[in-house]
């Protein structure tokens, strides 16, 4: 059997996304190590963007480096892509004040 | 541990050795840039400020000129003026003077216009020349050494490997009795509980939280999301999502040393060690920051590829992105993407980068100097008057 090449990074433990070490097509196995096995990706995305590897609800904290980088803003699913279209930054929030 | 430097008579040690010749104020660039072309070994220090900045937003552009004038990468500074400008270039002469190197000052006013003070100016600085062009390199502490930790043009591989890389090299020079500087306040957004808590006393800690209040407020007062500003379009389309993730990954520069120090814009930093300076995240102003602090050379990571320099000292152009290290290949000294590829160790890389460093604090050339750059900008806290 081919050996997996890894794909991915999960920086942290208690990070609830991964980041993208290679370019990757749509329904791309997510290999890496500390994530979970089976998780595919929902889309083609570039290196260095982003993958829940577990289901996120609305409103959730965003974890990558063990620490709160944003939250959802709307219901994300495993192997769906995180960035600017589905969480916000929590800091530097000028446009609600 | 020691390297080739040239030492200056107050003590520091430069890691170039520059004829500089420096503008007091935009209406004196062209005059300037005029006198440094006719003097091979010139360095050239221009900026658009200097006249009708108020109270702090003026001291902080001084304190800038001050500081460039008189980093230990210089040997001796000509400094143009044009003569009614609200920055005093008798002063950079005097705080260049009293460290013990050659400085001089030609005024457009008192010359007669731009052709008689090019002429002046360069007949000046060919006698400068010969005095200090011929010093040489001599064996000196790497104690003496102020390492910049710069990040610009950050991707999502910059804080998973070029910036730990970084950090890693910045603890290896502090363990040697070397300081580092760590800037870019609004990159400490979402970051700052964790680096408050690396301050070497609880003074240090408030410190650093103010500053990042203080960005943060002011930031804010501009009414829009600072997502799209910081994290810029390419950082975003780099895969960063926020300032807090962007932050998590500029953090990572500082390595895991104690922070000693937290200095203001362009101030020289009292302590040795990690040293916090209060900077905009934009690269360029940060560096002439860093610079006019007394650094001597830049540790610069980028995701997404910049070829920025600087005028006064040697940009050391480090990338986690492989498809930036082959595209953008004639502007990155260090290929730091095996660490993202999961196919070398951060001590092995750190290794290669802290070896790189020595050679370019010798004299290796590094690309941004074999390529020219020479971009600066002075950060401004109040509006032109």
């Amino acid at each position: 059997m081919k050996k997996a090449i890894i794909n991915c990074l999960r920086v942290n433990i208690k990070d609830n996304v991964v980041t993208l070490i290679k370019e990757i097509t749509v329904d791309e196995e997510l290999i890496g190590k500390d994530v979970p096995s089976g998780l595919r990706s929902c889309s083609s995305l570039k290196l260095g963007h982003k993958i829940a590897i577990g289901d996120i609800g609305e409103g959730d904290r965003i974890i990558k480096y063990g620490e709160t980088i944003g939250y959802a803003s709307r219901m994300i699913e495993p192997g769906e892509h995180v960035h600017v279209h589905n969480m916000v930054g929590g800091r530097g929030r000028g446009d609600l004040e | 541990m020691k390297f080739m430097g040239y030492k200056r008579p107050d003590g520091t040690v430069g890691v170039r050795n520059y004829l500089l010749v420096l503008s007091s104020v935009i209406c004196a660039n062209h005059v300037s840039r005029k006198i440094s072309e006719a003097v091979p070994g010139t360095a050239l220090f221009v900026h658009g400020n200097g006249c009708g900045q108020l109270g702090a937003d003026g001291e902080q552009t001084q304190r800038t000129l001050d500081g460039i004038a008189k980093n230990p990468n210089i040997a001796a500074v000509l400094v143009v003026s044009l003569g009614c400008e609200g920055s005093s270039a008798e002063r950079i002469v005097e705080n260049v003077k009293a460290t013990g190197r050659p400085a001089a000052h030609v005024r457009i006013q008192d010359r007669g216009g731009t052709t008689a003070t090019i002429k002046a100016g360069i007949s000046v600085l060919k006698e400068m020349a010969e005095e200090c062009l011929s010093q040489e390199r001599e064996e000196v502490d790497i104690r003496d050494l102020v390492v910049s930790l710069e990040c610009g043009g950050s991707d999502a591989t910059s804080g998973i490997s070029a910036n730990p890389l970084v950090g890693w090299v910045s603890d290896r020079v502090i363990s040697l009795g070397a300081t580092a500087i760590l800037s870019e306040t609004p990159e400490m957004i979402g970051a700052e509980h964790i680096l408050s808590g690396r301050g070497v006393d609880p003074g240090v800690g408030k410190k650093i939280k103010e500053i990042v209040k203080d960005v943060e407020k002011s930031a804010n007062a501009m009414h829009v999301d600072l997502r799209g500003t910081n994290p810029t379009p390419g950082n975003i389309e780099g895969g960063l999502s926020s300032i807090e993730e962007k932050s998590m990954g500029c953090l990572a520069k500082a390595g895991s040393s104690k922070v000693m120090e937290v200095v203001r814009y362009g101030e020289i930093p009292k302590s040795r060690g990690l040293v916090i300076m209060d900077t905009p995240g934009f690269d360029v102003e940060s560096v002439t920051g860093m610079l006019a602090g007394g650094s001597q050379v830049i540790l610069f990571t980028t995701g997404r590829g910049t070829p920025v320099g600087a005028p006064i000292a040697p940009v050391i152009k480090i990338t986690g992105n492989p498809k930036v290290a082959e595209w953008m290949r004639e502007n990155i000294d260090f290929d730091a993407s095996p660490i993202t590829l999961g196919k070398e160790s951060l001590e092995s890389a750190g290794e290669r980068l802290f070896q790189k460093l020595l050679y370019v604090i010798s004299g290796e050339q590094t690309s941004s100097e074999v390529l020219g750059h020479t971009e600066t900008g002075i950060t401004r806290i109040g509006p032109s008057v």
